[in-house]
């Protein structure tokens, strides 16, 4: 791997810059790989990365049925905080976090990661406890974050509006390292980073069948032919029900539709992510000036990468009430992605009832967030056998009651 | 945005007007099965990607519980019954294997 670097500029700047190699290499399937994982989006790519530096696997194949990071990894909005309630989550997305702090120089790429802080906006009075609570929490897990008043709101979001008639800013759970990151490079740094190790990242190879053997893994088919492996790993958030399916067990999953849009770029208003669960609406700024907001999940099962018009509607109207000044601003884009919904808003990151296949799936609306701490743990589990980090969210969980109940936590999706 | 029509009172309504409730035709298991099929009942979805058969309630209108099928992959709705019922009702099941040929209702044509 060629590594990127300010000189690495300069002497491709004197030769026309014709000396750039490719990010990752893209090879047909080979017949057998040690692992293999379903799904080149962030989870799928970080899990791997960590198998090879971590635990010295690499002969890995990631198959993925469109393009590199082009399911949920490239329709978030790109939202990094580890603020929740419960012991398990907390340490996963904490984790998560601070690898997001070291990633570019990591993996040598410029994921643009900025912690730039987020406030989660407390309007109700049971809001305003259960952040308090979420506070105390955090403290007692190690997670940085404070319970603020409404001034010190106005002070980091000035463009605010405190005294919305219906639901007043009472303060804000302020986590002041989250930030964001470029989405598409996390996918991108990660995959080269693979490439890098020796792995191969299969695109457009779309997986059809879960082959067993003794009541074990032995391959998947795909549209470039059958692939054997000893260890198979699923990471493909919306669609993970239907390679359950193929693999012969259910998941606790309902996949439903989550859709987010951007405005015309201005100039910059708000250095802050804030984050309104009582009236279903988050808004930050990107680089390039664009309101990136996102809103609440649909209720109903979906595949189509596709939202409802309402949610829009109910996003933007809460977004326009809680910040006045973007009431004219025109909308670009708008777009949809699948995301799988557990029972209670946790992942599963699990092995399953066919012994060798691994899920790590049911991140619902947070994936983007969790994907080096995910991928951390994954790997953990799939060369150990289980991960202190993913132990709490184990797919029995669902049969022994001991769910990591963050939907009471967020009081909304998240 | 969906529309579908409510069986218990007869209007076209939109998704706003409606409540989603998840799978329909789940086995019922209580005091007396196995874990495994109370914990199936409880959790396990089938969450397919085509036809699916799911509950509504009529939220902001009559208030009744009645059941769709739709496909998830094309938001295309065959029909609503009533939830008075354990399958779907036989003009059901001929719309769907009408538009999806093949289909049939777990396994059976």
């Amino acid at each position: 791997m060629r590594r990127y670097s300010a000189f690495a500029i300069a002497r491709e700047a004197l030769r026309h810059h014709k000396g750039w190699p490719r990010a990752w290499a893209s090879p047909e399937p080979r017949r057998r790989y040690d692992v293999v994982i379903v799904g080149a989006g962030g989870h799928g790519l970080a899990t791997a990365y960590y198998l090879g530096k971590n635990f010295g696997i690499t002969n890995v194949a990631i198959l993925e049925k469109g393009w590199l990071g082009g399911g949920n990894t490239g329709r978030n909005t790109t939202i990094i905080r580890s603020n929740y309630l419960q012991d398990a989550s907390a340490a996963i997305y904490e984790k998560s976090r601070s690898l997001y702090e070291t990633l570019s120089q990591e993996l040598n790429y410029n994921l643009m990661f900025s912690p730039r802080g987020v406030i989660m906006l407390a309007q109700t009075e049971s809001e305003v406890r259960g952040y308090r609570r979420t506070a105390h929490a955090n403290a007692l897990q190690g997670v940085k974050t404070e319970f603020i008043g409404p001034e010190r709101v106005k002070e980091l979001v000035p463009i605010i509006n405190l005294t919305g008639p219906r639901y007043p800013v009472l303060g804000g759970l302020w986590q002041a390292r989250g930030g964001t990151a470029r989405h598409d490079a996390v996918a991108w740094g990660y995959a080269r980073a693979c490439s890098d190790m020796g792995m191969e990242i299969i695109q457009q190879c779309e997986v059809t069948g879960i082959r067993q053997k003794d009541g074990k893994v032995a391959g998947v088919d795909t549209n470039k032919g059958p692939i054997d492996c000893d260890k198979l790993a699923l990471a493909v958030a919306g669609h993970s029900g239907v390679l359950a399916a193929m693999a012969g067990f259910r998941l606790p999953l309902e996949s439903v539709a989550l859709q987010a849009l951007v405005s015309e770029p201005i100039k910059p208003c708000m250095d802050v992510v804030v984050m309104a669960n009582t009236v279903h609406g988050y808004m930050s700024q990107s680089d390039k000036g664009e309101m990136v907001i996102g809103g609440g999940a649909d209720g109903f099962n979906n595949y189509t990468q596709r939202g409802s018009f309402h949610h829009i509607e109910e996003t933007v109207r809460a977004l326009v009430e809680t910040f006045p000044i973007i009431s004219r601003l025109k909308m670009l884009r708008q777009w949809g992605g699948i995301v799988d919904m557990t029972g209670d808003r946790s992942p599963i990151l699990s092995k399953t009832p066919l012994a060798g296949c691994f899920v790590n799936c049911g991140w619902g609306t947070g994936g983007f967030k969790s994907i080096p701490g995910s991928g951390w743990g994954m790997a953990e589990l799939m060369a150990k056998g289980h991960s202190p980090l993913t132990d709490g969210f184990s797919l029995d969980r669902f049969r022994e009651g001991r769910f990591v109940d963050e939907s009471v936590a967020a009081g909304v999706a998240h | 945005m969906l529309i579908l029509h409510c069986p218990c009172c007869g209007v076209y309504a939109d998704e706003t007007e409606l409540a989603p409730g998840g799978e329909a035709h789940l086995t019922r298991h209580g005091p007396g099965s196995s874990d495994e099929a109370f914990t199936s009942y409880l959790f396990a979805r089938k969450n397919p990607r085509g036809v699916h058969f799911e509950r509504w309630r009529h939220a902001h209108g009559c208030g009744k519980w009645f059941h769709a099928a739709r496909d998830t992959a094309t938001l295309e709705v065959f029909g609503t019954y009533s939830a008075q019922t354990t399958e779907p009702p036989k003009a059901i099941r001929d719309a769907i294997a009408k538009r999806r040929p093949g289909w049939t209702w777990r396994g059976i044509a």
